[in-house]
C-alpha cells in the first residue's frame, strides 16, 4: 500500500514538471502582450499599418511595420527559392542514391551546418559573401536582401534536408518494388512514385525551414543593410522584423512607445511562426497516419 | 527510358548535395585559416583591452561557459522529466495533447522573441536585471523542446518487454522506469540534449536582451552579474567597433573559438549517437 502511495506522488511530480512547457507558452503570450499593451491606446494599433518606420524623430515618430513585414517577406521568399530546389535534390540523393558509407558521412556533415552559430554565418556573410554579391551585380553595397537570403537559405537547408529525407525514407517499400517491377527506372521510380508519396512530408519540411528563416535574427541583421524601405527588389537593402527588435531594443527607454512598438513587432513574429509551424505539424501528422 | 539522361540527372542531384558540403567546407576553412594565427595563450587567457581591439577574450569565454552550465542545470532536468512523463506516464487526452502542442509551439518561437520574453519576465518583472540568471532561464526555455523531443524518442526506443518484465515481477511503475528503462535510454537522451546545448552556446539574439555586456573586462562574481559572451562579442567586434577593419584578426579568432566550442559539443553528440547505435541493438 505504501508503494502505491509513493507511485502516485511520483506520477504527480512528473505531471507537474511536464506542464512547465504549457506554462512557458502561456507566459510568452502573456508577457509579450503585457509589454505591448499600452500601444493599443496611444498611438493605437492603426499606427502599425503606417507605411513608414521612423521610431526616432524630432518631428513625429511613426511606427508602421509594413516596411518591416515586406522586408522579412522578401528575404524569406528568396531564401526559400534558393533553398528548396537544393534541399529536395539533396534529400532525394541522400535517401535514394547515396551509398551506405556515403550516407553516414553526408548526414552528419549537413547537420554540422545546422550547428554553426548564426552570428558566425552572419560574420562570414559580412566579410566574404557581401563583397562577392556586390561585385557580381555591380552594386554600391553588398549589404542587401539577396545576401541575407543566400545566408538564410544555408540555415534552412539542414532543416529541410533532414525532414524531407525522413519523409522520403518512410514511404513504403512496396511502392518502390511495384514501380521497379513494372519496368520503371530508378530515377522514374524516385520522381514519379516516391517523391509524390512523400510530398506532404516535403511540404512540411519546406514550411519548417521557412519558419526558421523568418525567425532568424543575427545573420540577417548583419548583412541586409537594415534600411526600412518598402521594396520588391532583392538587390536593395531591407530591414526585417527580427533585426528591428535586436538592433533597437538596446537603446529604447523601458515603457516608451518605441519599446511597446518593438513588442508589437515581436507579437507579429510570434503569431506568424506559430501558424506556419502549426500547419506544418498538421501536415506531418496526417502524413504519418497515412504511411 | 533513356538511361543516359538518368545518369545526368543523378549527377545533378549529387552536385547539389556536394555543393552544400563544399560551402560548409568553405565557411569552416575560411574561419580556421584566418582565425588560427591569432589564437595563442594570451588570446584565451587575457582580458580585452581598448574595447576589444587588443588583449584576449577570457571574460567572453567564461561568460559563455557560465551560460551553458546554467542552461543545462535548468533545462536538462525539466526536459528529461517532461519526456519521461510523455513516454511513460501520459494517457491519451487533452492534457497530453496540450503539452505536445506547447512543445511544438516552443520549437517554432524565434530566438529574438525568446529574448523579448526573457526581458519582460525575468529581467524586468522578476527583477533579475540583465544577468546570468535571466539569460540561463531564457536559453533554457528555448532549448527545452529539443531536449524533450529527442529524449522522448530515446525512451520509445527501449523495448516494451523490458518494462513488462519488470512490472510482471511486481515492481512499481517508477521502479521499472528507474531500473529497466532509464539506464538504457539515458545515453540517447543525453545525445539529443547535447545538440540543444550546442545551440544555446552559439545563440546571440536572446542573450542580447537578457545578459550580454558590450564590454566588461572582469569575471562574474554572482549569477546576478552581467557577463560578456562569445557570440555577442563577435557581433560587437564585427559591426559596432569603430575600427572594424583593423580588428579583423580578432574577429576571426573569436569566431574560431566560438565554432570550436559549439562544434566540439555537437561532434561529441554525433559520435556518442553512432557509438550507441552500434552497441545497443535490440
Amino acid at each position: 500500500m505504501k508503494h502505491r502511495w509513493k507511485d502516485k506522488a511520483i506520477r504527480l511530480a512528473f505531471t507537474a514538471l511536464a506542464s512547465t512547457s504549457i506554462l512557458v507558452v502561456v507566459l510568452i503570450f502573456l508577457f509579450l502582450g503585457k509589454e505591448a499593451f499600452g500601444f493599443i491606446f496611444e498611438p493605437g494599433l492603426k499606427e502599425l499599418l503606417n507605411t513608414r518606420w521612423i521610431p526616432v524623430s524630432f518631428k513625429r515618430e511613426t511606427f508602421g511595420i509594413i516596411p518591416l513585414i515586406t522586408g522579412s517577406a522578401l528575404v524569406t521568399l528568396w531564401a526559400t527559392l534558393i533553398a528548396v530546389p537544393i534541399s529536395i535534390l539533396s534529400a532525394v540523393y541522400i535517401s535514394e542514391f547515396a551509398g551506405d558509407r556515403e550516407k553516414e558521412i553526408l548526414k552528419p556533415v549537413i547537420e554540422l551546418l545546422a550547428g554553426i552559430p548564426s552570428v558566425v554565418l552572419g560574420f562570414f556573410g559580412l566579410i566574404v559573401l557581401a563583397p562577392i554579391v556586390k561585385q557580381a551585380f555591380g552594386l554600391s553595397t553588398g549589404l542587401i536582401a539577396l545576401t541575407g537570403a543566400i545566408l538564410l537559405a544555408f540555415m534552412a537547408i539542414p532543416t529541410m534536408v533532414s525532414i524531407a529525407e525522413d519523409a522520403i525514407r518512410s514511404t513504403p517499400k512496396s511502392f518502390r518494388n511495384a514501380s521497379l517491377a513494372l519496368g520503371a527506372s530508378r530515377l522514374q521510380t524516385t520522381w514519379k512514385v516516391i517523391v509524390p508519396a512523400a510530398l506532404p512530408g516535403i511540404v512540411a519540411a519546406v514550411m519548417l525551414g521557412m519558419g526558421r528563416v523568418i525567425g532568424e535574427t543575427m545573420a540577417v541583421m548583419m548583412v541586409t543593410g537594415n534600411a526600412a524601405i518598402i521594396t520588391g527588389s532583392p538587390l536593395e537593402s531591407v530591414r526585417t522584423l527580427t533585426a528591428t527588435i535586436a538592433a533597437e531594443m538596446g537603446e529604447v527607454p523601458f515603457g516608451s512607445t518605441h519599446y511597446q512598438a518593438l513588442f508589437c513587432v515581436g507579437i507579429v513574429l510570434l503569431i506568424t511562426t506559430f501558424f506556419i509551424n502549426f500547419i506544418a505539424q498538421k501536415v506531418l501528422e496526417r502524413h504519418r497516419d497515412v504511411t | 527510358m533513356s538511361r543516359g539522361s538518368d545518369k545526368i540527372f543523378i549527377w545533378v542531384m549529387r552536385l547539389a548535395t556536394y555543393g552544400v558540403v563544399a560551402v560548409i567546407a568553405w565557411i569552416l576553412l575560411d574561419i580556421i585559416v584566418k582565425g588560427a594565427p591569432g589564437i595563442n595563450w594570451e588570446f584565451i587567457s587575457a582580458y580585452p583591452k581598448k574595447s576589444g581591439a587588443e588583449g584576449g577574450i577570457l571574460p567572453a569565454i567564461v561568460g559563455t561557459l557560465c551560460l551553458v552550465i546554467g542552461t543545462i542545470v535548468v533545462a536538462l532536468p525539466l526536459g528529461m522529466a517532461t519526456a519521461i512523463y510523455l513516454a511513460e506516464f501520459a494517457r491519451q487526452g487533452k492534457f497530453t495533447r496540450g503539452i505536445r502542442l506547447a512543445v511544438a509551439t516552443l520549437a517554432g518561437v524565434p530566438s529574438i522573441v525568446f529574448g523579448l520574453f526573457g526581458l519582460g519576465l525575468f529581467v524586468l518583472f522578476l527583477g533579475m536585471g540583465a544577468s546570468i540568471a535571466a539569460g540561463c532561464l531564457t536559453l533554457a526555455c528555448m532549448i527545452l523542446p529539443t531536449i524533450i523531443v529527442s529524449s522522448e524518442e530515446a525512451l520509445h526506443a527501449v523495448p516494451r518487454s523490458l518494462r513488462e518484465g519488470s512490472l510482471a515481477m511486481g515492481a512499481t511503475k517508477w521502479q521499472s522506469i528507474r531500473t529497466n528503462v532509464l539506464p538504457y535510454a539515458l545515453p540517447g537522451m543525453l545525445t539529443g540534449s547535447i545538440l540543444g546545448i550546442g545551440r544555446a552556446a552559439g545563440e546571440t539574439a536572446p542573450i542580447l536582451l537578457t545578459v550580454a555586456a558590450f564590454f566588461l573586462p572582469r569575471l562574474p562574481s554572482s549569477i546576478l552579474d552581467q557577463v560578456m559572451a562569445l557570440p555577442y562579442h563577435l557581433y560587437v567586434l564585427a559591426t559596432q567597433h569603430p575600427e572594424a577593419e583593423k580588428v579583423r584578426p580578432m574577429q576571426y579568432s573569436t569566431a574560431l573559438v566560438l565554432m570550436i566550442l559549439v562544434i566540439t559539443v555537437n561532434m561529441g553528440a554525433i559520435l556518442l549517437r553512432v557509438k550507441i547505435r552500434k552497441r545497443l541493438k535490440w
